[in-house]
């Protein structure tokens, strides 16, 4: 296949990518989206076969360590709860890393397969583009890792900090560009492992001392990264399908980010930075009086339900932890069949991951139509006899617009104070991820109902 | 005087940008986790360069070290994209509409 040939068809493919990625501005659309997504990733695999011509015994091995993979990967799809699909896509992401350090490596190994000139001689731009390529991987690799034990809870999610962390960090940082300076003057071998090594230990660094509820960032970062990645492979490689792509995924990622900063109203550095959450706790507490709050069962849960015409269910990260999503949408049911109305509203940063809670709601068969934003919901609660909250915390706190010296002051929140009545549904009064006593517990109208989510769920559809 | 190649490779790389820019702006944000999952199958397009990597060297033998990282780099490419392809076509079949029929 003429090398003109298949650089239209890599276009076809970039365009493909686009247009998946266009079919998630609606769910009716997406489906047909995502096979737009396959279609474009078939058209650049064959491609890619035809234009090597190499159809020997290398291609069978080629084959069968795609299928090896493929299973593996079809596995994970169809057996993943969908609790844990952030661990899934940090996990993802840091194979997408490894694979872009792998290529690199094998480009700078074997300069002549790739048509980059000859070993110790690759051309200047493409070892450029490579060495980019090989230490962004390499961060997306390790830093993944480390999302990914964290949300797994293989590893504290804590924050871990400790002296002179940011300096140590911006003197990796600064050495990583000086070494891809000296690599591309002597194309030393050793300097190209010495780079790889210190990337993946730049992407541990950075991503330690982020606090779990943080992951929402990570992550996003972290896809970005993996775009960015891709894109460094691409020029080397000079294949505009990888180009293409990896620009949209860099900047999916940034912009998710983005958004997600904005859900917490911090910026972008500040939670890149990290050690949010460890700090505060201590001293928010003290000088607290024990204040009174209300605290009722299932039972009485069910009564001011029962009597409502209007509910609204805030979901957040503790739902998930408790696989309360099926219980919760039984409960809805209930409610339904006594003529009241139920809506669920969803904070930009509930959960892990962004959009976390939406997949857990449609996983439950909560239909979408029933599923609104912040900005979309935030006047409704005003009209609302009752909010159930369930697992969220900070997301509601009235804190984040009463009190100027509060770490999430300025945070977007719910505005779950004014409906008639607030059922709160958490396993003790503990604060949540940012450390500060939420207002709502005290509240006149608020009744706090102390258990585990899902089985206080169960117990409130059995009273209704 | 002639325009380096790189620079058209890197017009469509900006404008690239660009069009992600606006194609995930106009992503519902209910659908942000297949976003993510979807992004990383595309991502994954890596294994073009893998295959290279694994084929195209000149040497007599079918495994040597720059191809044996260009079979690794396929595996776990493959394991992205049909893991992330799938997962989201999973998540996706999910998102349904309220049932008029009440």
């Amino acid at each position: 296949m003429s090398a003109n040939l298949s650089a239209i068809f890599y276009l076809i493919s970039g365009v493909l990518f686009i247009l998946a990625l266009r079919g998630l501005s609606s769910p009716e659309s997406s489906r047909q989206g995502n096979l737009f997504g396959i279609l474009g990733m078939i058209i650049a695999i064959v491609v890619t076969f035809l234009s090597i011509g190499n159809f020997g015994n290398g291609f069978i091995y080629v084959l069968i360590f795609i299928l090896f993979g493929g299973s593996i990967g079809a596995f994970i799809a169809y057996k993943i709860p969908m609790t844990a699909m952030p661990e899934l896509v940090a996990g993802f992401h840091s194979l997408v890393g490894l694979a872009a350090v792998f290529v690199a490596i094998s480009a700078f190994l074997n300069p002549d397969a790739f048509s980059l000139g000859s070993p110790g001689n690759i051309k200047l731009g493409s070892l450029i583009e490579m060495s980019i390529g090989a230490a962004v991987g390499a961060i997306t690799f390790s830093g993944s890792i480390i999302a990914f034990l964290k949300l797994q809870g293989i590893m504290s999610g804590a924050p871990i900090t400790f002296k002179g962390q940011h300096i140590l960090n911006a003197i990796i940082l600064i050495s990583i560009v000086f070494i891809t300076y000296f690599l591309c003057l002597s194309q030393s071998k050793n300097l190209f492992w010495i780079l790889l090594a210190i990337s993946f230990l730049i992407g541990f660094l950075l991503i330690i001392p982020i606090g779990g509820a943080d992951m929402p960032v990570v992550i996003s970062m972290l896809n970005s990264y993996s775009g960015w990645a891709a894109a460094g492979i691409g020029f080397t490689l000079e294949n505009t399908a990888l180009i293409i792509t990896g620009a949209l995924v860099g900047s999916s990622g940034a912009i998710l980010s983005y958004i997600m900063c904005k859900g917490m109203n911090r910026s972008f550095f500040n939670v890149i930075l990290g050690g949010f959450g460890a700090s505060e706790q201590s001293s928010s507490n003290q000088n607290k009086e024990q204040r009174p709050v209300k605290s009722g069962n299932a039972d009485d849960a069910a009564f001011l339900m029962k009597n409502a015409s209007s509910v609204i269910i805030v979901p957040g990260y503790g739902m998930a932890v408790a696989q309360a999503q099926h219980a919760l949408r039984e409960m809805v049911d209930t409610l339904k069949k006594n003529d009241i109305k139920v809506s669920y509203a969803i904070h930009p940063v509930a959960g892990r991951m962004p959009g976390h809670m939406n997949v857990l709601l449609a996983e439950a068969n909560v239909p979408y139509d029933e599923v609104f934003e912040l900005e979309e919901i935030n006047n409704d609660f005003a009209n609302a006899d009752v909010a159930f909250v369930i697992g969220a915390n900070d997301v509601t706190n009235p804190v984040a617009k009463t009190d100027p010296q509060s770490p999430i002051y300025g945070m977007p929140v719910l505005d779950v104070e004014k409906c008639k009545s607030v059922l709160f549904v958490k396993r003790s009064l503990s604060p949540g991820y940012a450390g500060i006593d939420n207002d709502l517990f005290y509240k006149e109208n608020t009744l706090m109902l102390f258990a585990d989510a899902k089985k206080m769920t169960e117990d409130i559809t059995k009273n209704l | 005087m002639e325009i380096d190649p790189f620079i058209f490779r890197f017009s469509i790389f900006i404008l690239s940008i660009f069009i992600g820019y606006y194609v995930v702006w106009s992503v519902t944000p209910s659908l942000h986790t297949p976003l993510m999952s979807v992004t990383n199958a595309i991502s994954s397009v890596i294994i073009v360069g893998a295959i290279i990597a694994a084929l195209a060297g000149n040497s007599e033998s079918i495994f040597n070290t720059s191809s044996i990282f260009g079979y690794l780099a396929i595996s776990l490419a493959a394991i992205n994209i049909f893991g992330g392809f799938l997962v989201t076509q999973r998540m996706l079949q999910m998102y349904k509409k309220k049932k008029r029929d009440k």
